[in-house]
């Protein structure tokens, strides 16, 4: 009847995990409380879950991310602290059956649950602002993709939990990951909440290249887009060509752990390195997925910050497609080891270090962009300063592990696991928490507190190098990565900085929080009123913070790349009557009926509870076609209530007194 | 927002409302690019195909498994449902609903066939020793073939959909553009087959 589960799932013996649970239903509930006591289930309900606006899509994902960093980030701090106590032939407080389920949760959770929701969240929020449309080109699939994203982090709390997680690194490889090495459900969990969310990141790729493609504003080539967006169109074409490949090998994988098939078992002709050859064909692009848009995201602060247009955009377009087309020839340096050859490994090797010069064209792009420009230190620009310096060490370690030579020594060890935090904290996290601030009034209307922004900026930035500079260090001495407990008393000192070091991210993030809490209990003083509190260049800006659901009144014409810079200068107001009616579709509930499905299905496959997994399949085959049947043609926005809604923001301007031709400083 | 006056006079041609975005073109090119997606799943499975082909582990090999005259009844029933798909388009876009439901039914008799043929011989091979795990190449061929048969079953429960939705609504513009993406998926799963049917069965048979 339940398969394979039973009451021993749950780790009642681990007081770890018993705290972390409690601690989370007791948050869990405070927060439902909270929402009962304000009579806001209905609203939730309305507003949010079943929204398919793509802008509270976008914050609903932002929301996500949030939450996953810190658990996340829990998993960081518990193995630092491990590895920092079970150091000179200690044993720790983490028994290794524990510790390794954290390194795999972590870097899981980091990647699929934090990386990637913060940056397809930032991309649904803003390009369709940015690009004058209305919406994304299916916004009903924007839902659901967003939910099946949920549903796979759902599970994925859920594998801490019931039962246990994998224990076998971020990347599962076989045949450590088989049934013979892994009879648990820890990579069952693994399996299916990266194939659940791995759809939902498909179908959004799709939707977001339509959109691109489809619906720009009339006078907007290719050419005059937006930096950003241009980055997230390679990034959601990469999307799109890179996660299949992760749904066949995990799909493999799958019928080899269920179904008795070999394609990565050690006997009848399995070939573990395949796993490994096709995981990383999805892997490698899946960096890009993430750095792309973020070095958009820097593009548009390091203009807007610097009063100035940016340097080199057509430079920098190709340089992003040039990345786009190489991050597919370059799979092989993750594993030079595994002996395929010199002539490969070099191969390979080449095609890595030349990903190093169109990235170094950007850097020139936004270096050049501040010479001379009147640059404005507020915090999405500290962020921007701090990732170019971090950046680019990161790179240079990167270019390091390219030489094979080099990463037969290197290969394995705490260098690498430097070299990526120094690249994914540096770039990816960073750009996450430029955005975040720099499109947060937009997002809600309300700027974000700048102290503590400063405050929580140097945290990370300080916390960064004291955590990842002595892993360097220890890559060298060689320490090698995901040890549980180490007997070296020459690595003791740089484990202890690297505690450190974490502990001091740690004040960062509650920096952020604070940042958060103040800026909203002040947010009448914090309030955006003009839609444009930085000088802004791109559509976005034109349009009032929060922007309303229709986005824009009327669709704009582009004339330039800066559009809304353009229009500022042409000194063109906002109308304010005689606007036509907007079609709008309705929201639905069908996404998150199917991604609740999903999550059931997901755990009945987990556990082998058979007749739970076919009734939920049959549920989400069924769901969309009802839908099909019975889904809203949408509904019409009556001129009145644009018309009523342009006039406060028209209002709003007046209050906060500042002319389109004030707003350029002419 | 700003440049709007000037935007309502170049576009006097603009219908009286603003844009509604779910438009016709724009699924079919979501649908599309759609398609390419699942070609690369595709493009995955062929590759562990082509690495695991060799690998038979002492079990049989393809040329000892595949009979290729059965493939080929196969390959023309899900050939010829291509072809009764186009002209049900046909009839569909000339607004003629019941020669379009024929066609559909078809169709969808055609794909049952294509389906219980693979059926049989998948059960055929299971009977015969030839079992996806009996040896990695075998692993490879259920998974690539299977999972075209899965796509089949459900371009298969597609087209019932969409009978039902033509016999409610008629042959509306919503139903057309759902009926072009379904023809879409329904030809790519014919050049899928070609794939499988030259790289698998020919190349396997030789």
């Amino acid at each position: 009847m339940l398969g394979k589960l039973t009451l021993d799932a749950v780790p009642f013996h681990d007081p770890i995990i018993m705290v972390a649970l409690g601690v989370t239903g007791l948050a869990g509930l405070a927060l439902a409380a909270w929402i009962t006591r304000a009579g806001r289930w209905t609203w939730l309900w309305k507003e949010w879950l079943t929204s398919v606006d793509h802008k509270n899509i976008g914050i609903m994902y932002v929301i996500l991310a949030v939450v996953m960093l810190l658990r996340g980030f829990s998993d960081a701090l518990m193995m630092r602290l491990q590895q920092a106590m079970a150091t000179a032939g200690a044993a720790g407080y983490l028994p290794p059956d524990h510790y390794d389920q954290i390194f795999t949760a972590h870097g899981v959770i980091m990647i699929f649950f934090v990386a990637m929701p913060f940056i397809v969240g930032l991309m649904n929020l803003v390009v369709p602002l940015q690009i004058g449309a209305r919406d994304v080109a299916f916004p009903m699939l924007n839902n659901l993709s967003f939910w099946l994203t949920a549903a796979g982090a759902a599970l994925i709390n859920i594998s801490l939990g019931v039962g246990e997680f994998a224990k076998t690194g971020w990347l599962a490889f076989p045949p450590l990951s088989g049934l013979q090495y892994s009879p648990g459900v820890g990579v069952d969990y693994y399996i299916w909440s990266l194939q659940i969310s791995g759809v939902g990141t498909t179908l959004a790729g799709v939707n977001m290249i339509a959109t691109i493609l489809q619906m720009r504003a009339p006078g907007m080539t290719m050419f005059r887009m937006p930096i950003f967006a241009w980055t997230s169109l390679c990034s959601n074409m990469l999307i799109v060509a890179a996660f299949p490949v992760l749904a066949a090998t995990l799909a493999m994988l799958t019928v080899d752990r269920y179904l008795g098939f070999h394609f990565f078992t050690n006997d009848a002709g399995g070939n573990a390195m395949m796993y490994i050859n096709l995981i990383w064909i999805w892997g490698h692009p899946e960096v890009y997925i993430l750095i792309l848009p973020v070095f958009g995201v820097f593009s548009e602060i390091i203009s807007t910050f610097s009063t100035k247009r940016l340097f080199g955009y057509t430079a920098l377009v190709w340089a992003t497609v040039c990345i786009t087309v190489l991050s597919f020839i370059v799979w092989l340096h993750h594993f030079f080891t595994m002996g395929s050859g010199a002539n490969v490994n070099a191969f390979f090797g080449i095609t890595t270090m030349l990903i190093s010069i169109p990235t170094g064209v950007k850097v020139f792009n936004w270096l050049f962009t501040m010479y001379r420009g009147r640059v404005r230190l507020e915090t999405p620009v500290m962020w921007t300063i701090g990732f170019i310096i971090t950046f680019v060490i990161g790179g240079m370690t990167g270019v390091l592990l390219a030489v094979p030579g080099a990463n037969f020594v290197l290969h394995n060890s705490l260098f690498l696991v430097a070299h990526f935090h120094n690249v994914i904290i540096g770039g990816v996290l960073f750009g996450c928490f430029a955005g975040f601030v720099y499109w947060f009034p937009k997002a809600t209307g309300i700027k974000l507190d700048e102290k503590w922004g400063k405050r929580s900026f140097w945290c990370w930035l300080g916390g960064f190098y004291l955590a990842f500079m002595p892993l360097y260090a220890l890559g060298f001495l060689g320490m090698t990565r995901r040890m549980n407990h180490s007997d070296n008393p020459l690595w003791t000192p740089y484990l202890y900085v690297a505690l450190l070091g974490v502990l001091v991210i740690m004040a960062g993030i509650a920096c952020q929080a604070i940042q958060l809490w103040v800026s909203i209990r002040d947010r009448e003083k914090n309030r955006d009123l003009t839609g444009d509190p930085w000088g802004g260049r791109t559509l976005e800006w034109a349009i009032a913070s929060p922007a309303p659901f229709y986005n824009f009144a009327e669709t704009p014409h582009v004339r330039d790349i800066d559009a809304y810079w353009d229009m500022k200068e042409q000194g063109l107001s906002p109308k304010t009557h005689d606007f036509r009616p907007i079609h709008m579709p309705s929201n639905t509930a069908t996404g998150v009926v199917v991604g609740a499905i999903s999550t059931v299905l997901g755990f009945a496959l987990v556990w082998h509870i058979w007749w739970l997994a076919a009734v939920s399949l049959l549920g989400i085959i069924v769901t969309p076609i009802i839908h099909s049947f019975t889904a809203s043609d949408g509904y019409e926005v009556s001129p009145e209530t644009i018309e009523a809604f342009e006039r406060e923001h028209a209002a709003r301007l007046r209050q906060a007194q500042r002319s389109p031709a004030e707003l350029v400083g002419a | 927002m700003s440049a709007h006056a000037m935007n309502a006079q170049a576009h006097a041609s603009h219908s009286a409302r603003e844009a509604h975005h779910d438009a016709g073109p724009t699924t079919a090119l979501g649908f599309w690019i759609y398609l390419m997606s699942d070609c690369i799943l595709f493009a995955a499975l062929f590759a562990a195909y082509a690495v695991l082909s060799p690998a038979t582990a002492n079990g049989p090999t393809g040329a000892e498994l595949f009979d290729l005259s059965f493939v080929l009844a196969e390959t023309f029933l899900l050939l010829l449902s291509s072809v009764t798909f186009g002209f049900g388009m046909l009839a569909a876009v000339g607004q003629d609903r019941p020669r379009a439901m024929r066609w559909f039914i078809a169709t969808f008799l055609l794909g049952a066939g294509f389906l219980a043929m693979e059926l049989y011989e998948f059960n055929h091979l299971i009977q015969m020793g030839a079992a996806p795990g009996t040896s990695a190449f075998l692993s490879a061929f259920f998974t690539l073939v299977g999972t075209h048969g899965l796509h089949v079953a459900f371009g298969m429960i597609w087209l019932a959909t969409m009978m039902a939705h033509v016999m409610k609504d008629g042959l509306t513009d919503t139903n057309l553009t759902r009926l072009n993406c379904l023809s879409m998926f329904w030809h790519f799963l014919d050049i899928i087959w070609i794939g499988v049917f030259t790289i698998v069965y020919l190349m396997g048979a030789l």
